[in-house]
């Protein structure tokens, strides 16, 4: 048993097909990029599984539960924890309380909950910036933020949305630092991401979607070789 | 920490003695009037201020809480202190059909289906003749004291008004202090973030909302006893609603003591321009409201307190700069 199961997932917008009958896992501890062009239909995916859309058919498992159709709540208790493509930090709040807040899901009490979150700010290599207002840092100092903040509600899987993307090589490799770190702390990584250089060398496999299907899943060695997935980037030669 | 406490004990001190040095009735009622005022900004920031949702039929809790104490008293002859008690738990109560219908909107939408609440409820008490209809409530000053919440004279008034305050107070001091605080907080910023991270954000958005409900409540059934009387038109109108919002905006939402600082203003400006113009100021105190909002609006979004501390932090770092300046040149 995988710790994330997505068996058939489809879900539909009116006419448009969004997702079609996709079907991957992602093991405990793995790291899964999940890649395609523009519109393929990787954000919905990333939505039903964090419990922000309810698939239209198809069934979504973590642990050997079901989760698809869960609301977005009951998602991150059951262990999804996720980013944006934008930051959307609490920008009424400072660097630590963005994580607290997070913290707070498990540890009610608000000291507990910042010894925990000063803990995670110093994971992602903010804590320097713990007193500061989240809404003065760079874009790049929020994206880790955001990590910081979902991981501070003990997630088994964590979702990224674009977290590289607008990002310099510098701060990439900043990124890719902290998600290698995630990993080795045995939490999965589900990446939705554009930004290949940052993804193909630290996925452990990558699934790739084009027009809401499926069209390849294994190692990113594979799968960059992979005919189908260079006609969907590149186009039919 | 410790000079911030002793400031505040030497202002609470100041305001206990306020009724013992001044014994012009006029002054003191102005007094009452900022502390009710104050009060009210304090519960409905709880809801509007922290979680971000702009309530505009707050008048219908001030309104279910003056009455339920009044009919209590009236007709069942129950002490209003624990009618005042009943209330605000037949508020906090109806709060959640309040909330159950008006949060599935958001925003402006949320805000004009408030208002709608309140023109039914005073509709409802408008024609109910068991709750003295448009004629209202009389209570009677045949017993007076700390018993009867009735008095002669103006100092318990002022007393128990600023005891409300306090008690407001201190309540939203500990939602502030809690995770509750930081949840409401998450949810004003960003409510799909907050989601993300496992906040129910309908059942914290209605916790604030009984909270909040609670204190109003109490506000009118203090209000009830001061005045003796009681109608529709002075517990449940829209215009009050929007005073309770207006001396949290003005002041500063989301902060502790920024609806108390807002109440001081507005309520100074209406007695002032009442007492320039008489009667209800001949609508000028509502042309000034209408300037101070576009004025905040446009210039202090974060209100007067917010206001004050960009300025505070700004000679800090005046200073900050100065002092390495001068560093420099030695």
């Amino acid at each position: 048993m995988s710790l994330l199961e997505l068996h058939g997932v489809s879900k539909r917008f009116g006419g448009l097909m969004a997702n079609q009958d996709v079907s991957f896992s992602v093991e405990a501890g793995q790291i899964v990029g999940l890649i395609g062009p523009n519109g393929a239909g990787k954000t919905t995916a990333f939505n039903c599984v964090a419990g922000f859309y309810a698939p239209s058919s198809g069934r979504i498992e973590l642990d050997g539960k079901t989760i698809s159709g869960l609301p977005p709540e009951a998602c991150a208790r059951a262990g999804v924890g996720r980013t944006f493509q934008v930051a959307r930090s609490f920008t009424s709040m400072t660097a630590c309380e963005n994580v607290m807040a997070g913290a707070m899901l498990h540890h009610k009490r608000v000291h507990t909950a910042r010894t925990e979150a000063l803990r995670w700010l110093a994971f992602v290599g903010l804590e320097r910036f713990a007193d500061k207002p989240a809404g003065s840092m760079t874009i790049s100092e929020q994206r880790r933020l955001a990590v910081a903040r979902a991981l501070a509600i003990e997630p088994k899987l964590l979702l990224m949305d674009e977290v590289m993307a607008g990002l310099n090589p510098t701060e990439v490799r900043e990124m890719v630092k902290v998600v290698l770190a995630i990993r080795a702390r045995g939490i999965a990584c589900l990446i939705v991401e554009h930004v290949l250089e940052g993804i193909m060398p630290i996925a452990d496999r990558i699934v790739v979607l084009d027009r809401g299907i499926k069209i390849a899943d294994g190692p990113p060695v594979e799968v960059s070789r992979d005919p189908a997935v260079i006609a969907a980037y590149l186009g039919d030669a | 920490m410790m000079k911030r406490t002793i400031l505040f004990a030497a202002l609470l001190a100041l305001l206990v003695a306020l009724p013992l040095v001044s014994s012009n009735p006029a002054h003191l009622n102005l007094a009452i009037l900022v502390l009710m005022a104050a009060q009210l900004g304090v519960a409905w920031n709880l809801l509007g201020g922290y979680a971000g949702q702009v309530s505009l039929g707050h008048a219908a809790f001030y309104g279910v809480g003056a009455y339920t104490s009044t009919l209590l008293l009236l007709n069942f002859g129950v002490n209003p202190w624990l009618g005042m008690l009943a209330g605000g738990v037949v508020a906090a109560g109806l709060s959640f059909g309040f909330g159950w219908s008006c949060f599935r909107l958001k925003g402006h939408y949320f805000a004009m289906a408030t208002i709608a609440v309140v023109e039914i409820v005073q509709i409802v008490f408008t024609n109910w003749e068991y709750a003295g209809a448009a004629v209202g409530l009389t209570i009677p000053m045949a017993q007076r004291g700390w018993g009867a919440m009735v008095f002669a004279d103006k100092q318990p008034y002022y007393l128990l008004a600023l005891g409300l305050l306090l008690l407001t107070l201190a309540a939203t001091w500990a939602v502030e202090r809690s995770h509750l605080g930081y949840y409401l907080r998450a949810i004003k910023d960003e409510p799909d973030a907050a989601r993300s991270i496992g906040i129910p954000i309908a059942r914290y958005k209605q916790i604030a909302l009984a909270l909040s409900a609670f204190f109003t409540a109490l506000g009118g059934s203090l209000y009830a006893q001061k005045e003796l009387y009681i109608d529709p038109g002075s517990v449940l109108t829209t215009a009050l609603s929007i005073k309770m919002a207006l001396v949290s905006i003005l002041g500063g939402v989301g902060t502790l003591f920024g609806p108390v600082v807002g109440a001081v203003v507005l309520t100074t400006i209406e007695e002032l321009t009442r007492a320039a113009f008489g009667g209800s100021g001949r609508g000028t105190d509502t042309m000034i409201y209408a300037g101070l909002i576009v004025v905040i609006a446009v210039y202090y979004p974060s209100g007067l307190v917010g206001w004050w501390h960009e300025r505070v932090r700004r000679s800090k770092n005046k200073r900050a700069a100065l002092a390495t300046d001068a560093e420099a040149a030695a």
